[in-house]
């Protein structure tokens, strides 16, 4: 599904290297975790992914179902099917929740040369998703993500990840931020979506996450590299051993 | 707003890279020679067979013009102005007034088929609700060519014609509003606009009528080196109510062309206007070079207690916009309402804002200000809130919110406020914000491009005043804020 290949990048118009030859992969129907220390580049692999634009990509390739995407523009990458869950979603002013919802669906939908979504077709969607994750229909109204607490916004994230059905979806710290009870909810948001055809890379620091999305693999991330690769024992591990063991190993 | 994505569409299928009014019409006309003296004045009087005290009016305001300088206090620049090289009187050649749509020149009617105005009732009146029929006042640069539903506003008292009409059909109405709201000393340009006003609009609905249909005016210049000199005049009477919306646009030219109009609203006991501008007039290309310079003056005069006042305004056009539209609240408990969004690209130049003056008890007062810069553009809000000695309990809410997009261009927001009532509550909130790369990255990322992005975000930023538009004129709006942002994106 997801394929990177001795990736570098440096921060645009600086000398400051991120990610230095890194590799991973993630398969079809994989839940795959990666854990690492504050600062080890984690929440960049994410953005370099979905193609934002203050990276300098200065080596490396990215394999989404074999195809480079380092070439193509965000929304491209979107409606290949890839998604990202922001670890600070953004505000939009103005915009109620379901219009940028219907804007993105159809945006990809056309993208991909699909028709457009009904009107009734679009709304059945919405309530059906947002019923799972206990998404009030009051907050769809409302601007996006504008005055939602921590929680709301996170939950908006597994909303949308819900209705623009991803391949390839990257969790960039979701659980930060999180209650417990919220914790929960948006667990159940991806393992609802858990089945051979959809691939998960969760990024996290900390375990806790890990006990509500059971990852398949975890990886270690240290200065910019994967320094070790496991079974879901290895989180645990790192749990309570801490990263001191991966600090020097890049 | 399920606008929006409509919207994103129809801007899609336009050609977007041009500014989609600049044709130019091909008609014979007439005009005197250029440049102006009271022999001008009298031309124009006398073009329009007018009765002598309006004659008297306009020279006692040329004589008084002839004595004022230019206003510099705006934050806008341009090279002086040569008042002797402009054309003040501009009209298509016919033989006499045309009595019916037959008898006006097809090149005209083409142009307003272009711009897609009806003219022709039958046409309208084909598959169009009632209610959502508009009366239109089409007017070709100093004259009105036409005014639809006539007959049919007569049946329920409205007067809808041209000023012109209006001056030889009702003088003792014109004579005795005309000037009581901007009076002929006014400013520079009000008083240049009263010395050689051309046409305009006049809307008279008298007492406890609601005017049965949106009522209109689109203005068009056509003839280069011209000036326009619009001259609107709105009278509601007591426990009337009027909605009147207004839309400009010009040819493309590599010369400035001034537009300075006078619009007069006035409101009687309980009676309340709604006035909407839709102003897209030639903007100038991307060098700045060209564009109408759109000088004007509008105010109304909430005379009657309990009325009110409701000006909305969508600005895209014009090389330069100097324009306030103003609300003098002298009856006790009147309200006026002032929402505006302003875009600018390109070089162009906005000084745009309000004043709300309040004389009387109890006055109410709401501004809702959004300005949009991209380009190396420069937008200013220029506002003003007063409460007179006898205005008790006057209350006042402005909220001024700027978008910046791109770092060559400038918001400004200039506000004003004087209270000399203890009583008087003003409130006034203001931001800047800029669309940030994280925005339109987030966006992105759920699949809407670059573009659909930004004008999904700038349709955000200005709903609150998109809302108060009639709502065949806010998609139309919609539209052309998208359009006057193409290319505003990186």
């Amino acid at each position: 599904m997801l394929e990177i290949r001795n990736l570098h990048v440096k921060i645009a118009d600086e000398d400051k290297v991120i990610l230095n030859g890194l590799n991973l992969k993630v398969a079809k129907g994989e839940v795959a975790a990666i854990m690492g220390p504050n600062g080890s580049g984690k929440s960049t692999l994410s953005y370099v992914i979905a193609g934002k634009p203050d990276y300098e990509v200065t080596g490396g390739e990215v394999l989404l179902d074999g195809v480079n995407i380092l070439e193509m523009a965000p929304d491209e990458r979107a409606a290949a099917g890839l998604f990202l869950a922001f670890q600070y979603p953004m505000e939009i002013p103005g915009v109620a929740t379901m219009t940028f919802l219907k804007a993105a669906m159809n945006a990809q939908r056309r993208q991909r040369g699909e028709a457009e979504l009904t009107t009734p077709d679009f709304i059945k969607r919405v309530n059906k998703a947002a019923d799972l994750l206990g998404i009030p229909k009051d907050m769809l109204r409302r601007p996006l993500n504008v005055g939602f607490s921590g929680g709301e916004k996170k939950r908006m994230e597994i909303l949308q990840m819900t209705l623009l059905e991803p391949k390839m979806s990257i969790m960039d710290e979701t659980d930060s931020g999180l209650d417990i009870d919220a914790l929960k909810i948006v667990a159940e948001g991806v393992n609802a979506r858990r089945d051979p055809e959809h691939a998960f890379l969760v990024i996290t620091h900390y375990q806790r996450l890990l006990d509500y999305i059971k990852p398949d693999t975890v990886h270690v991330m240290s200065r910019g590299q994967i320094v070790k690769t496991g079974g879901p024992e290895l989180a645990l591990e790192l749990e309570a051993n801490g990263y001191r063991d991966y600090q020097s190993a890049a | 707003m399920p606008a929006v994505q409509e919207t994103i569409d129809q801007v899609k299928a336009i050609d977007v890279s041009e500014y989609k009014y600049g044709f130019i019409t091909d008609v014979e006309m007439e005009k005197p020679a250029k440049g102006l003296t009271e022999d001008t004045v009298r031309y124009i009087s006398a073009r329009k067979n007018e009765p002598a005290w309006m004659l008297e009016w306009r020279l006692d305001a040329f004589r008084r013009w002839k004595t004022m300088t230019e206003p510099t206090w705006a934050r806008v620049h341009y090279p002086e102005i040569d008042f002797q090289d402009i054309y003040y009187y501009a009209a298509p050649k016919m033989n006499g007034a045309p009595k019916s749509l037959d008898e006006v020149d097809p090149a005209i009617l083409d142009a307003y088929k272009k711009l897609g105005i009806p003219l022709r009732e039958q046409e309208i009146l084909a598959g169009v609700e009632p209610q959502n029929r508009v009366a239109v006042d089409a007017v070709f640069d100093s004259v009105s060519v036409v005014t639809t539903f006539r007959a049919e506003l007569a049946k329920a008292g409205v007067i809808f014609c041209s000023i012109s009409d209006a001056l030889q059909e009702h003088p003792e109405l014109v004579r005795k509003y005309i000037g009581t709201v901007v009076p002929v000393t006014d400013n520079y340009y009000a008083t240049l606009n009263s010395a050689v006003f051309t046409d305009g609009s006049f809307v008279y609905i008298p007492k406890g009528v609601r005017c049965p249909m949106e009522l209109s005016t689109y203005f068009r210049i056509n003839e280069k080196n011209t000036g326009q000199f619009e001259r609107t005049l709105i009278i509601a009477e007591e426990g009337s109510y009027v909605s009147y919306l207004e839309g400009c646009t010009a040819p493309q030219r590599d010369e400035n062309q001034l537009h300075a109009a006078v619009v007069e609203l006035i409101t009687l006991d309980d009676a309340e206007i709604k006035y909407s501008t839709v102003q897209n007039w030639y903007p100038g290309d991307a060098n700045g070079k060209g564009g109408i310079y759109n000088f004007v003056t509008k105010r109304g005069d909430c005379r009657g207690k309990n009325s009110k006042i409701s000006w909305t305004q969508v600005e895209t056009g014009s090389a330069i916009t100097w324009k306030y539209p103003s609300c003098i609240l002298r009856g006790d408990g009147s309200r006026g309402e002032f929402y505006s969004i302003a875009v600018s690209n390109g070089m162009q130049q906005v000084d745009s804002g309000t004043k709300m003056i309040h004389l009387g008890k109890n006055t109410t007062s709401r501004i809702i200000s959004k300005g949009i810069s991209a380009g190396r553009s420069q937008n200013t809000y220029r506002g003003l809130v007063s409460a007179h000695r006898k205005a008790t309990n006057a209350r006042n809410f402005t909220n001024c919110d700027s978008l910046l997009i791109g770092n060559q261009c400038g918001a400004h927001t200039v506000p004003y406020i004087e209270s000399k009532t203890s009583t008087a509550t003003f409130e006034h909130e203001a931001t800047t914000s800029k669309i940030s790369e994280d925005q339109l990255f987030y966006c992105m990322q759920r699949g809407l491009s670059a573009e659909d992005a930004t004008a999904l975000i700038v349709n955000g930023f200005v709903k609150d005043v998109l809302q108060q538009l009639p709502m065949e004129f806010a998609v139309e709006a919609q539209k052309l804020i998208s359009i006057s942002l193409e290319g505003s994106v990186g």
